[in-house]
């Protein structure tokens, strides 16, 4: 599994590198696909199953559908791309990388000089283990979100909603038109 | 010793290996060979032959497509985004056989007896979107684009209520495991306590494959062929290929959580999945003779404002009994 988890865990990481440096967003997109799947394979590693399979069902399989409909409907095409590669000039990301780069160095060593590095292992949480948890101690956190989703599902709605009034002059336009070209035949 | 393996690993990996390799190859050639299934069934329902030349009965006339199919110029046009267009008829061949490995076909035959097995196969479906979405985005055509988006909004929403469907059969078995749900119905098919969960599953199954009735994404009077409209040769056949391969697994998977899965008398267990599964590919040819296409919108009204509430009711009932009977 400590394998499967490294692997699955450089993907990661080098996928989410090439979500930032792609000029293509298309192509972005797909990257950060493989590295949703990626760090699936990592919480299956890690003895989470049911997490991976959310991870892939929620993030992979219906969030990232949903942006890659948004792109699609952009019409993007060369122009974008050239205009995106110019945003990516070197002298703009270099200061911040080297930055962020000790930043991840310093990280590092602290983690190894503090031993919280474990072993890659743990105990299997089945779907069972992880409902339980999730209708007993954190119950009022499950129910908060649910009042935040259908707030937001009602917002949806009403924003979605046809106005009645705005259809009927519509269709009655469309009769008129079709009716004036009745008369002209 | 090899690797740190002990020669009975290496023998429980090699069996995996053959079982794997026997049910994927099993699974493709059965969906080729539906295509030969459906066009005869399709001859015989509208009082027609059907292909009857090749072979006996016809039935190399797979063989001769095929033979056809590869030998065609594999053309990629100029205008596409050449790595999406390569990578998306691949990805419906991958995530349709990589959703074969958790179905129990016999006690002993699965490649993977996964706990999360319903959530794998769920997962599997959801991807399976992609290939559609970037096969008409990259292909650069109206048309495809047009089909593209019909789909991603179809599977998106169909998605929903078969796995709220679904719960219902999780509910009575207490496992998302399948050979566990296929245990569970040893008193009871699960079709005869879940018949609304059944209706809605093989509608959304119908829908995620888009079959017809469903096949608005590839409605060849308003969109040419949809999303493979700019695809020949054999990038064009694994999209083909890949309809055919849902259908085999919908009907698997309808075969395993509603009627039983291997369950049933005198025959051994693999013919008896065998046999319900091929009724259920029957049956999606026959909707595909006898039933029309739905409009979009109709179509999109039907699953929000039909399928969902129905969905919810027989998911709360059916946690009503479970609590009440424990």
């Amino acid at each position: 599994m400590e394998f499967a988890f490294f692997i699955a865990g450089f993907i990661a990481l080098a996928a989410t590198l090439r979500v930032i440096t792609c000029a293509n967003p298309v192509h972005a997109l797909l990257y950060l696909i493989v590295s949703l799947l990626a760090v699936a394979i990592d919480f299956y590693a890690l003895g989470a199953p049911f997490a991976a399979t959310l991870e892939v069902v929620v993030y992979a399989g219906a969030v990232m559908v949903l942006f890659v409909f948004v792109v699609m409907m952009l019409n993007l095409n060369a122009e974008t791309v050239a205009r995106e590669r110019h945003w990516l000039r070197p002298a703009l990301w270099t200061g911040p990388a080297i930055m962020a780069g000790v930043l991840l160095f310093a990280m590092l060593g602290a983690l190894i000089d503090g031993h919280s590095i474990g072993v890659v292992d743990g105990q299997v949480l089945s779907a069972n283990s992880v409902g339980k948890q999730l209708f007993g101690p954190y119950v009022l956190v499950v129910e908060l979100s649910a009042f935040l989703l259908l707030a937001a599902l009602v917002v949806a709605a009403h924003l979605g909603r046809e106005d009645d009034d705005v259809e009927d002059k519509d269709t009655a336009r469309r009769e008129r038109g079709v009716s004036k070209a009745g008369e002209q035949r | 010793m090899i690797f740190g393996l002990s020669e009975h690993d290496i023998i429980s990996i090699g069996l995996t290996a053959i079982r794997t390799l026997v049910i994927l190859l099993g699974s493709v050639l059965v969906a080729a060979m539906m295509i030969w299934v459906e066009r005869r069934l399709l001859g015989l329902w509208q009082d027609r032959y059907g292909p009857n030349r090749v072979g006996p009965f016809g039935l190399l006339q797979v063989v001769a497509d095929m033979i056809k199919i590869f030998f065609k110029e594999d053309w990629i046009p100029p205008f596409a985004d050449k790595a999406v267009f390569v990578v998306a008829p691949a990805i419906i061949m991958l995530t349709s056989m990589l959703a074969f490995a958790v179905i129990p076909f016999t006690p002993t035959w699965t490649v993977v007896n996964l706990n999360v097995g319903i959530l794998f196969l769920l997962a599997m479906s959801s991807l399976g979107v992609y290939s559609v979405i970037f096969a008409g985005w990259a292909s650069d055509n109206k048309y495809a684009l047009l089909g593209a988006m019909r789909t991603a909004a179809q599977m998106i929403s169909y998605e929903v209520f078969m796995g709220l469907s679904l719960l219902g059969v999780v509910l009575l078995a207490g496992s998302f495991n399948l050979g566990v749900i296929v245990e569970s119905q040893r008193g009871m098919w699960n079709v005869i306590p879940q018949f609304p969960a059944f209706v809605i599953f093989f509608l959304a199954g119908c829908a995620e494959i888009h079959r017809a009735p469903f096949d608005l994404p590839e409605a060849e009077q308003e969109l040419t062929s949809g999303y493979h409209t700019e695809y020949s040769g054999m990038k064009f056949g694994m999209f083909f290929v890949g309809e055919y391969l849902g259908i085999v697994l919908i009907s698997c998977l309808v075969t395993t959580l509603f009627f039983g899965g291997w369950l049933g008398p005198w025959l051994p267990g693999f013919v008896w999945f065998a046999l319900k599964a091929g009724f259920f590919m029957c049956f999606f040819i026959l909707l595909r003779a006898a039933t029309v296409r739905p409009r979009y919108d109709q179509l999109m009204a039907f699953g929000w404002k039909v399928l969902l509430p129905i969905a919810i009711i027989n998911v709360a009932i059916t946690g009503a009994i479970v609590v009440a009977q424990s």
